[in-house]
């Protein structure tokens, strides 16, 4: 799975959970928190939808590598991979 | 005790017939139903009245995907009633706001979701939503419309049975005497037709209400009705004390005059016609009124056939020699909205101070005689000078209230 389908997977849940944002304007760069209307309880929806979704599973210890997107892709892509 | 007037200021609707006080009353005053058929999940189609609010109106789609049907309800009603009162929120002290919700009960619908949920996905509890706790806290409704409006007083919701609604505003009353608040967003809500299991056990009861029109699937007081339908809605009423009311120029709906609360300590479900004529009876007592001073009494009449039986035995003997007394009910338009009822049921009967109407009961066709009471208002809207309404709500585990309004 390439970088590119990785991030659309996490952007799929993402504009689930934030519903009111717009969120074809995520820099990649920039915490997700910064950027968008996400609180604590919306990352622990993220973790429980890549669960969900695609059986990918984030130990507790790794949730502030879910920051930015980039971030989000640098840390899944591995695990998506490993699914495929 | 200082017993100050407390009056109703503003008046925010949920009903299956209609999303505000106006729609409410102009479907109750022309016979409009608000039950409709629905899916219910493993049990097929059912009749059940159904609200058609917009969830977004004061609520954004991510924390109304994250609350509950409850709580996009009351932050809907409050919200209306809020704006109904002319109370400019941002101009009060928030601490000194009251949230007072009347509930039949709550976690049914939330749990029932995770539980199908659990099945979908292979029993595994690590997919349990951690939003089970929040949305399933029996305060969730109270708690959700303080979080959306930002009110830092007491919030919480009072569970008695399908008493509830009317529990809502004696309560409010109550805080607002002991000087606890001084403005008070009560009344009831209900979720109740999101669950299956309300439909199953009221249909293993022999009480779930059914026909092949989905409009007259409940037929309170008919000879032939079959059970209640299950209902969901709300409404919320700004609570205030008369002087503060009075000074701020607001428009007073009606005073509550009096209340009363008991139980049956007799059964499980089975009403008691006794009791709740002594229900009445202290209501009238605190409010000084005698039968013939009441204009409309409200019947609880869910539409069971021992259920009605009884509390038509028990109008009579408050009310059978009251020459001025027109009686009512509400449930044949909209089903049973639990613990909505009692506060949807007095919304629909509070505009008759203004235009001079009672509204009807609806679906009775062949009037049992077992329901016979004399100023039972049937089919069609009767004219008439209303000053006082006395609204009933009963619920199971034996609860009864009654409340009266008085025209200011």
């Amino acid at each position: 799975m390439t970088a590119t389908e990785v991030r659309q997977k996490v952007l799929d849940i993402i504009a689930d959970i934030a519903l009111d944002d717009d969120v074809t304007t995520i820099d990649d760069g920039v915490s997700l928190r910064e950027q968008l209307d996400l609180d604590s309880m919306d990352f622990l929806d993220i973790v429980m939808e890549l669960k969900k979704r695609h059986k990918v599973e984030v130990p507790q210890e790794d949730y502030p590598k879910l920051a930015t997107m980039q971030s989000c892709v640098d840390y899944l892509s591995p695990k998506f991979q490993a699914l495929a | 005790m200082n017993l100050e007037r407390i009056v109703i200021t503003g008046v925010g609707v949920a009903a299956p017939n209609g999303n505000d006080l106006k729609e409410f009353r102009h479907s109750l005053l022309n016979g409009k139903s608000g039950l409709s058929f629905t899916e219910v999940r493993h049990m097929g189609t059912w009749a059940a009245g159904l609200c058609k609010f917009d969830e977004t109106k004061h609520q954004n789609r991510k924390m109304r995907k994250r609350g509950t049907r409850a709580g996009a309800i009351s932050i809907y009603c409050a919200s209306e009633a809020l704006a109904d009162s002319g109370i400019d929120l941002t101009a009060r002290d928030k601490d000194r706001v009251g949230i007072y919700i009347g509930i039949t009960e709550h976690g049914n619908v939330e749990t029932e979701n995770e539980i199908h949920e659990l099945y979908q996905n292979n029993l595994d509890t690590d997919l349990w939503s951690h939003h089970h706790n929040p949305r399933t806290v029996a305060n969730n409704a109270a708690g959700e419309t303080s979080l959306a409006l930002g009110i830092t007083g007491p919030a919480y919701t009072i569970g008695a049975a399908c008493a509830a609604g009317n529990m809502g505003l004696i309560h409010a009353l109550q805080m607002l005497r002991l000087g606890e608040i001084d403005l008070a967003i009560a009344g009831g809500i209900s979720e109740s037709p999101q669950t299956f299991g309300i439909f199953a056990a009221f249909k293993a009861q022999g009480a779930l209400g059914h026909d092949a029109d989905a409009t007259k699937a409940t037929k309170p007081l008919d000879k032939s009705r079959n059970g209640i339908a299950i209902a969901e809605g709300g409404a919320l009423y700004t609570i205030e004390r008369y002087d503060d009311a009075i000074a701020r120029g607001a428009k007073i709906y009606g005073e509550i005059v009096g209340y009363h609360v008991n139980s049956d300590a007799t059964d499980f479900v089975l009403p008691n016609p006794t009791r709740q004529s002594q229900c009445m009876a202290k209501a009238m007592k605190m409010a000084g009124l005698g039968p013939d001073e009441i204009d409309i009494v409200n019947m609880h009449a869910t539409g069971t056939n021992a259920g009605d039986v009884q509390e038509c035995q028990a109008v009579r003997e408050v009310f059978g020699n009251s020459k001025n007394t027109l009686i009512n009910a509400t449930k044949g338009f909209i089903g049973h909205a639990m613990g909505a009822a009692g506060a949807l049921e007095l919304a629909g009967n509070l505009p008759s101070f203004e235009d001079g109407l009672v509204h009807p009961c609806h679906n009775i066709m062949e009037l049992d005689p077992e329901c016979a009471i004399d100023g039972l208002v049937i089919n069609e809207p009767v004219k008439k000078e209303v000053r006082v309404i006395l609204n009933n709500s009963f619920g199971m585990l034996g609860i009864n209230s009654s409340l009266i309004i008085k025209k200011v």
